[in-house]
């Protein structure tokens, strides 16, 4: 008899890290994952810890979970770097909103300021010099996904958890689930897949929306912040078919790591060679020197998006011992740990630590 | 900006100057890029000090007038049979009717101890840096490997003023005598064997006889060779060690093409007169597999004919194909590595060099992407070209080379001038 406290559904940044949170908490847990651990969009993620402040229910998630990712800072799996995240604004529009923006991210409890065209200027000198004002997030950081998913799942079998490897979930049953090879496992049952949602869950609406990337070769010192366009939730968080949006990293390595873009309706994984175009040349809009640099891979990925934006955390109405976590879309990697924090929080009957009502799958339901 | 042709031929060595040329010769506007400055491909490579070899300059003045000729043309990227090329001018994108796929071959590398020192060079990698001019009178530079390319790469280096110190090929005496003893059905091959053992007469060639270390700080100094009497370090400048060739299958794959994976390495398949699984796309030389210089030309021909749609004409060369493939089989058997070479990298062992991955981070990968993922092998500017073939060697994972843009490191500018097609707008 298989018998589990929770039984997680995919080992994703998102399932690891539940797997993780319910294994500390002393809880018999199965994880199940068919594929590569953190091989979804977790391998295709940028790995950039940021804030979006445009939406108070994300902004407290995020601000749960930066926090615990400081548990991360000195895990060398983790490749942990505090960058910051430096917004530029291309126009006195975007200029006007900064303050705003300081003030809703040190009222949520992070830090940021706003810099004038100068100072951007000095702390980023190959940015364009028509820029003409920015807000940096000093403590924002970023992380190499993938392996922080593969250390949660061997961190929470180290605490007892079972990993049933290379498996997939044939079916969910009213005791738990059955695996493709004849195993039944009993207990509740946690489903986060990412975009393979509907699979198990088809009730909550999810789509996936691609995206593309861009790696460049070593270049240590050309950049020293992750850097977005301040139009960025524009793009993110608009459902417009297709849109762009300026968004570049410095890896560790030295190498820039150059985003991003956003589609729906499209499941053909294969790089877009118009849509890579469109995406560059946003980004030399806002660094120039970015086109002489060479760049040695690139790779789309697909973000489980929902309707409103917000992950799906919580019970799913009607059926029982069902819960999810999924439809993080671009914040998964982020949100992951407070995520995790606030299901193992429902599901324990604890104090949330934040209000669940914002991502409780119920609200697409109603 | 954009280029228009009824053919496009990617790559000149011989196998694409023979396509190049059969197309033409049928009226076919026909552009034939290569990504060196000049004609020939990696054989035919110029020499700065002797010149192009007779037939390489007979096939390259073949095409005077022709043909349109595109040199320092690297393509990395493709939409269809649309292909965009990075220049040192920037862009250029060829929309092309057909396109002939002649990206030859690589060497195969496999890791031993300090093979990633300075000195430590292909076989093939140091020949053609001595045509290009890089010193080498009076180094000591030992050669070892397998295959009969080791001998051209010792000529080639020992006519640059090299002190070649031995020739070392793994496969026994008995298989060399017998792949030897087999040569007079293709007299041409047996010429160019006569004439490689008078330029290299007095250099010592030794058989069942590999490279199992190389010594050195930060330079070669020496290496442990290993043979039936055991071991021995012998001093030296250089290493030239090639293993025989890998086809460069990575356009073909980009373009969407059916690649035969049964060998260890993958080829690029295709019917009988060379058209892949890809309508309008053909493939000729060492990306079918490796055969040699021959069995190229005669590809090119027929794969240059066949996209012209002289079918005929392209039908007529497929018996001199057969016979010069036929060359392919007797390779592979005759130079079958030696077991012992695929444990000669131990867990330190740097098998990605672009990363600095050693094989013991692979331990706990089962498949390419987990090691990738978790390891980064593969992950740097070669794009696992060099690692992934030789982890395929050794048995650890299939070799799965890039197949996305940038097939090669390309500028960001480049990728950004493709021309930007609005995708289409979905209702809400």
């Amino acid at each position: 008899m298989n018998a589990c406290d929770l039984i997680v559904v995919g080992a994703g940044i998102v399932g690891a890290s539940c797997a993780d949170e319910a294994a500390a908490a002393g809880l018999r847990v199965a994880i199940v994952e068919p594929g590569t651990i953190g091989g979804g969009a977790t391998a295709c993620a940028m790995g950039h810890l940021v804030a979006m402040d445009d939406d108070p229910a994300e902004l407290a998630l995020a601000r749960l979970s930066l926090d615990r990712w400081e548990a991360f800072a000195d895990l060398p799996e983790a490749e942990f770097d505090r960058c910051g995240t430096l917004w530029v604004a291309e126009n006195p529009a975007q200029a006007a909103g900064i303050a705003a923006r300081v003030a809703r991210i040190q009222a949520a409890g992070g830090h940021a300021h706003a810099l004038d065209a100068a100072q951007l200027r000095e702390i980023e000198p190959s940015l364009a010099p028509d820029l003409c004002a920015g807000m940096l997030v000093p403590q924002e950081a970023v992380v190499y996904p993938p392996r922080v998913a593969q250390h949660l799942v061997l961190r929470a079998c180290a605490r007892g958890a079972v990993l049933h490897h290379g498996r997939r979930v044939r079916q969910l049953d009213t005791h738990g689930v059955t695996l493709d090879d004849g195993t039944v496992l009993h207990g509740p049952v946690l489903v986060a897949t990412g975009c393979a949602l509907p699979q198990l869950v088809p009730e909550l609406p999810l789509r996936p929306r691609k995206g593309h990337l861009v790696i460049t070769d070593r270049y240590p010192g050309k950049l020293r912040h992750q850097v977005l366009e301040l139009g960025y939730a524009d793009s993110a968080h608009g459902s417009d078919g297709s849109s762009v949006a300026f968004n570049v990293q410095p890896r560790p390595t030295g190498q820039l790591l150059v985003g991003s873009s956003r589609e729906f309706d499209i499941d053909d994984p294969a790089v877009s060679p118009s849509m890579l175009a469109r995406m560059l040349q946003r980004a030399f809009r806002f660094m120039p020197s970015l086109g002489e640099l060479q760049a040695i891979r690139a790779w789309t990925g697909f973000r489980p998006a929902t309707p409103d934006g917000r992950p799906y955390l919580g019970a799913v109405p009607g059926r029982d011992g069902l819960w999810v976590a999924a439809g993080h879309e671009g914040l998964g990697v982020t949100t992951a740990p407070g995520s995790a924090q606030l299901l193992l929080d429902l599901i324990l009957g604890r104090t949330p630590a934040i209000d669940p009502a914002p991502y409780a799958p119920s609200r697409v339901l109603a | 900006m954009i280029e228009r042709c009824d053919v496009a031929v990617i790559g000149a060595g011989p196998a694409g100057l023979a396509a190049a040329h059969a197309a033409a010769s049928h009226g076919a506007r026909v552009i034939l890029l290569d990504a060196q400055p000049r004609h020939g491909g990696q054989i035919w490579r110029h020499d700065v000090a002797h010149g192009t070899p007779p037939a390489a300059q007979a096939a390259i003045q073949a095409l005077s007038g022709k043909v349109e000729w595109r040199a320092q043309h690297q393509v990395v990227a493709a939409d269809g049979r649309r292909l965009l090329a990075e220049t040192p001018d920037g862009a250029v994108e060829i929309d092309a009717g057909h396109v002939v796929i002649a990206t030859g071959a690589r060497e195969l590398q496999l890791p031993f101890l300090n093979w990633t020192l300075p000195g430590v060079a292909g076989a093939g990698g140091l020949q053609a840096l001595a045509k290009q001019g890089w010193p080498l009178a009076g180094k000591r530079v030992l050669v070892a490997g397998s295959g009969p390319l080791l001998l051209a790469a010792a000529a080639t280096l020992r006519k640059h003023g090299a002190m070649v110190v031995g020739i070392h090929e793994q496969a026994s005496a008995a298989r060399v005598a017998a792949f030897a003893a087999q040569l007079w059905r293709w007299p041409a091959r047996a010429w160019q064997a006569a004439r490689l053992r008078v330029a290299l007469a007095g250099v010592p060639y030794r058989c069942g006889s590999f490279v199992q270390a190389a010594s050195g700080d930060t330079q070669l100094r020496g290496v442990e060779l290993r043979d039936a009497d055991g071991t021995r370090q012998v001093e030296c400048d250089y290493l030239a060690i090639g293993y025989g060739l890998v086809p460069n299958v990575e356009l073909a794959a980009l373009l969407g093409c059916a690649l035969d994976r049964s060998g260890t390495h993958a080829r690029v398949h295709a019917d009988d007169l060379l058209c892949t699984s890809v309508p309008g796309v053909y493939a000729a030389g060492e990306a079918l597999g490796i055969a040699g210089l021959a069995a190229a030309r005669i590809e090119g021909s027929m794969a240059g004919h066949a996209a012209a749609d002289a079918v005929d004409a392209a039908r007529a060369l497929a018996p001199a194909r057969i016979r010069e493939r036929a060359f392919a089989g007797l390779l592979a058997r005759h130079f079958a590595l030696d077991p012992r070479l695929r444990t000669l990298a131990t867990a330190d062992t740097v098998v990605c060099r672009c990363e600095d991955v050693p094989l013991s981070a692979l331990d706990d990968c089962p498949d390419t992407r987990s090691a990738r993922l978790a390891a980064r092998c593969g992950m740097g500017a070669c794009q696992g070209r060099i690692c992934g073939a030789a982890l395929a060697e050794l048995g650890r994972f299939p070799n799965d080379g890039p197949r996305r843009p940038p097939l090669f490191p390309a500028r960001l500018a480049t990728l950004a001038a493709l021309p930007f097609r609005p995708t289409t707008e979905i209702e809400p």
